[in-house]
């Protein structure tokens, strides 16, 4: 029971938090700008290694950041990455068709990755060192409720970020005048124009929103694993867009529950529920999204929470 | 004389491989340039293909499924067949919602055929992939080919082994592009058939204007998914060919999303989607531009390594590459923004009709 919930329920939910995270960036894209970012992922990973080298500057200088202060100045950089490909390779092509932006992006993924190689090379780079040992205070104090909950302090931190980050996005949309024009340019883009609503400056807006929260799921992936790849983001592009779509295209809290649901799925899909092996090997735990993804296209595309369908 | 021979092999190489993402190009072609259908996973089909043509045509082995050491071109075929059965899966799913869900799931389906080839160890031999694939022209110099049926009806094997012996170990190799430079040509013209053919300009009318193409009583979806399964099977033929090509197939490496889908991609948008010409032309420029810019680069490092005799070169030898990669990438977005057209911008196909109007108008006669 316990290890069920300890090496597979925790693991999944963290997985599906970085997942969420991810995804509300993609599907804000999706919603505001109506073309699928096949960069995202590779923006994902370059906010990562961002983070790493302003870790290692402050380390050459003597001081010990953790990742969660790195990532500050790192998501600015990652926003000011987001804005000038917008600028350059995604803007000449807003009148036109929307498939131009979607090729742009595709080659934007290639991009950011070959750069990213070619500044800090092919190699996998350890970003934290040492095992992560359980977090021996939350390990006392359940012991002392009848319960086993060993969590390491990476994953509490992630859970924590991931929290906060989700309700400042809530307060955002909800209470802000530039939220309340993100959704009404979400709903509808023309009457939104109508109304007198700067979509330049809407789509400014999405682009940060996306940047804070790509860099947040790149730096907790990479909490988690502990090693920085270049093609981490790829890996974590199809997962992204099945837990936008599952959520629903233009709903941000869709896609912060469709993250959580395939970050579990992926997991508990390795558990051995049918007797000793695990259900799913778990070299196909990739392969849950996308199977996820392929029914929920079949039987209703415009996602659980009735987000926009094409 | 064998310096000569060498830049003579180098050629025939940039023309084998240079055709071989020909085909690529026109599969794609028939599906973005004919169709308006998004196809980012063009690895996957690539890769179908490839591991049917190697399971089928490699000789008994231990490490993976069969090899049933069946002739060439029953491998070939069977690889387009899978790779169109995948395409047909793909196409009935995502072809009625909007082109990014295909994209989407075309990335999909590519990682997904990935992963089954590393995992299933004992179909596919997993990553460490599968060896020894027959390449067509060269494989009639292997044992198991000679000794048996038909070649064996036309000479001992003793007869076979002292002929292949008189020939230079590189005979296959002018044959080996001549065949797909053929293969190329042939499906050039089936294609070009198609498209000034009442099918191709019923898939100009739905690309350009869908709603119009359905109010005339056209079946877009049946249209769109027939192009998607062509061009996926033109896919797999390449595959095959890329596996003959290469000889040793592994899941990670020869199939990487960059090299295949990326490339074939930016040779289509260079040469000009739309038209067959253009993607065989922007094939061959690229591969060549590509396969020339290895050797400048080797050539460059070699020479500030010679120049700067302290200096560590290791760091640049490893991250050339992904430079040329990068410039790749913006090379395809310089052409996507500059020149949508490409090179070879698309001719539209006139009606047989209206050539013979202006033909009864001119007062020609053909």
């Amino acid at each position: 029971m316990w290890e069920f919930v300890n090496y597979y329920f925790i693991p999944g939910l963290v997985l599906g938090c970085i997942y969420a995270l991810g995804a509300i960036g993609i599907t804000l894209t999706f919603g505001i700008l109506r073309f699928a970012n096949f960069a995202h992922g590779e923006i994902m990973m370059s906010g990562a290694y961002l983070t790493w080298t302003v870790m290692a500057i402050a380390a050459y200088a003597g001081l010990t950041l953790h990742p969660l202060v790195a990532m500050v100045p790192a998501a600015f950089m990652v926003i000011i990455l987001f804005l000038a490909t917008d600028r350059f390779f995604y803007k000449p092509f807003r009148k036109e068709d929307t498939i131009k932006a979607v090729m742009a992006s595709f080659g934007m993924m290639l991009i950011i990755r070959s750069a990213v190689q070619v500044i800090w090379g092919p190699n996998q780079i350890t970003f934290v060192r040492g095992i992560a040992k359980p977090n021996a205070a939350l390990r006392d104090f359940t012991d002392g409720l009848g319960l086993q909950i060993l969590m390491p302090n990476k994953h509490l931190f992630i859970f924590a970020g991931t929290i906060v980050l989700v309700v400042a996005l809530g307060y955002l949309l909800n209470r802000t005048r530039i939220g309340k024009a993100m959704r009404a340019v979400s709903d509808s883009p023309d009457l939104a124009h109508v109304t007198g609503i700067n979509v330049d400056k809407v789509i400014n807006a999405t682009w940060v929103v996306g940047g804070i929260c790509a860099t947040a799921a790149g730096v907790f992936l990479v909490m988690d694993t502990q090693m920085l790849e270049t093609t981490m983001g790829f890996r974590m592009l199809l997962p992204m867009f099945a837990a936008a779509i599952l959520g629903g295209i233009g709903k941000p809290y869709g896609a912060v529950a469709g993250g959580l649901i395939i970050g579990l799925a992926e997991e508990l899909s390795a558990y051995p529920w049918i007797g000793d092996a695990p259900l799913l090997s778990p070299g196909y735990k990739t392969g849950v999204a996308f199977a996820i993804m392929v029914v929920m296209l079949i039987v209703r595309p415009q996602g659980l929470f009735k987000g926009r369908s094409f | 004389m064998e310096a000569y021979v060498g830049y003579f092999l180098y050629f025939l190489s940039l023309l084998t491989v240079g055709g071989i993402y020909a085909i690529f190009a026109l599969g794609l072609n028939v599906q973005w340039g004919f169709a308006g259908l998004f196809n980012v996973g063009i690895v996957g089909f690539a890769a179908v293909g490839a591991y049917t043509y190697a399971l089928l045509t490699t000789a008994e082995s231990t490490f993976h499924l069969g090899g049933f050491g069946l002739p060439l071109p029953i491998g070939m075929f069977v690889g387009m067949v899978m790779s169109a059965i995948v395409a047909g899966f793909i196409g009935l799913i995502c072809i009625r919602l909007r082109a990014d869900y295909l994209a989407i799931a075309t990335i999909g389906i590519a990682e997904i055929i990935k992963l089954i080839l590393k995992n299933e160890g004992q179909i596919t031999n997993g990553p460490r992939g599968i060896n020894k694939i027959p390449r067509a022209w060269e494989h009639f110099s292997e044992e198991r080919f000679y000794t048996s049926w038909p070649m064996s009806w036309f000479g001992t094997p003793e007869n076979w082994e002292a002929f292949f012996d008189t020939l230079p170990n590189w005979y296959w190799q002018p044959l080996f592009a001549a065949t797909i430079l053929l293969i190329m040509y042939i499906i050039y013209r089936m294609l070009e058939r198609a498209r000034t053919a009442p099918w191709g300009r019923m898939m100009t009318a739905i690309r350009e204007n869908e709603p119009a193409a359905r109010a005339s009583g056209k079946d877009v979806t049946r249209r769109r998914i027939e192009a998607f399964v062509i061009g996926a099977a033109i896919m797999g033929l390449a595959g095959a060919l890329f596996a003959q090509h290469l000889r040793l197939i592994e899941p990670t490496n020869t199939f990487d999303p960059a090299k295949v889908t990326f490339l074939t991609w930016v040779m289509l948008i260079l040469g000009g989607s739309g038209n067959n010409r253009g993607a065989i032309l922007g094939a061959f420029m690229i591969w060549t531009i590509w396969s020339a810019s290895e050797l400048v680069i080797t050539g460059s490092i070699d020479l500030i390594s010679n120049i700067f005799t302290s200096l560590d070169t290791s760091l640049l030898v490893s991250r050339a590459g992904f430079l040329r990669m990068m410039l790749i990438g913006i090379l395809m977005q310089v052409i996507l923004q500059r020149y949508p057209g490409g090179i070879l911008p698309e001719v539209r196909p006139a009606s047989p009709k209206a050539n013979k109007k202006i033909a009864e108008s001119t007062g020609e006669t053909k």
